[in-house]
């Protein structure tokens, strides 16, 4: 576990997404929209191809924070989705986690983080809270 | 078809109660990335809240697939754990509608076999309409 400082980076996070990740966590989280599954469907809507869930990669944003913190217990998590995580059907999409210590205060630290996938920023402003 | 905006300010019906099980924690953790901790993740509650939000896109006659989720966020008043029967409320709290597409933005109150609030989301939501 990092100390969880003001200013501490906190060491980054990659998370490989297939596919079957996605058919297997729209079976669990009940969201079965066809654009994360059926690339004819997305390119019918408008987007590059099949996308994961935001949801999805926000998962992934809070499984960091979980990794950082020893599983701190969370009091917030938010993100804005700007950028969809587009995912092949060959060997899928890597979306990294990095992430800083904003503050410490009152046993709250807060968290910016900072997502990216190919190197594009797929996150806006997400943030988590966690008591400490 | 654009989203009537009459709807905001309005809440919807509870949604069916979901029982926190086991099982679906181990599969929802499998499924992002990891494997069961002693922590249920963070974003579990959104699979009420999605609940919720299919709820009322049968109830409005929205198509899923043209649903895109612009924004989310959680805040929570206690951990949630195994066994734990959880019912999202979802209110429309703001809608702003251009050139054909509507921005929605929703709250679910997430509430506890007894009442009690377990963690608010918030979620704006973009509905592309068939131009």
């Amino acid at each position: 576990m990092s100390a969880l400082e003001p200013g501490t980076e906190l060491e980054p996070q990659e998370f490989v997404v297939r596919r079957s990740d996605l058919v297997a966590y729209a079976a669990v989280s009940g969201d079965q929209n066809p654009i994360h599954q059926d690339e004819a469907i997305a390119h019918a809507v408008g987007l590059p191809g099949v996308i994961a869930h935001g949801m999805y990669t926000m998962a992934l944003a809070a499984r960091a924070v979980a990794i950082w913190t020893d599983e701190a217990e969370v009091v917030e998590l938010g993100c804005k989705f700007t950028a969809p995580v587009v995912v092949p059907a060959d060997g899928g999409a890597t979306v990294r986690v990095g992430g800083v210590v904003k503050s410490v205060a009152d046993g709250r630290a807060t968290l910016a983080l900072d997502v990216t996938c190919a190197g594009e920023k797929v996150l806006g402003a997400p943030k988590a809270v966690v008591r400490v | 078809m654009p989203i009537d905006p009459t709807l905001v300010g309005r809440e919807f019906p509870p949604t069916r109660p979901l029982l926190v099980t086991e099982a679906d924690v181990a599969s929802f953790a499998a499924a992002t990335g990891g494997t069961t901790t002693r922590r249920v993740p963070a974003t579990f509650p959104i699979v009420v809240t999605f609940r919720a939000l299919l709820d009322f896109l049968e109830a409005e006659q929205v198509e899923l697939a043209r649903i895109v989720h612009g924004e989310q966020k959680f805040a929570y008043e206690r951990p949630i754990v195994v066994g734990d029967q959880l019912t999202a409320t979802l209110a429309v709290t703001g809608l702003r509608q251009i050139e054909g597409t509507d921005i929605l933005r929703t709250t679910s109150t997430i509430t506890d076999a007894t009442g009690d609030l377990v963690c608010t989301a918030g979620a704006t939501l973009v509905h592309r309409g068939d131009k």
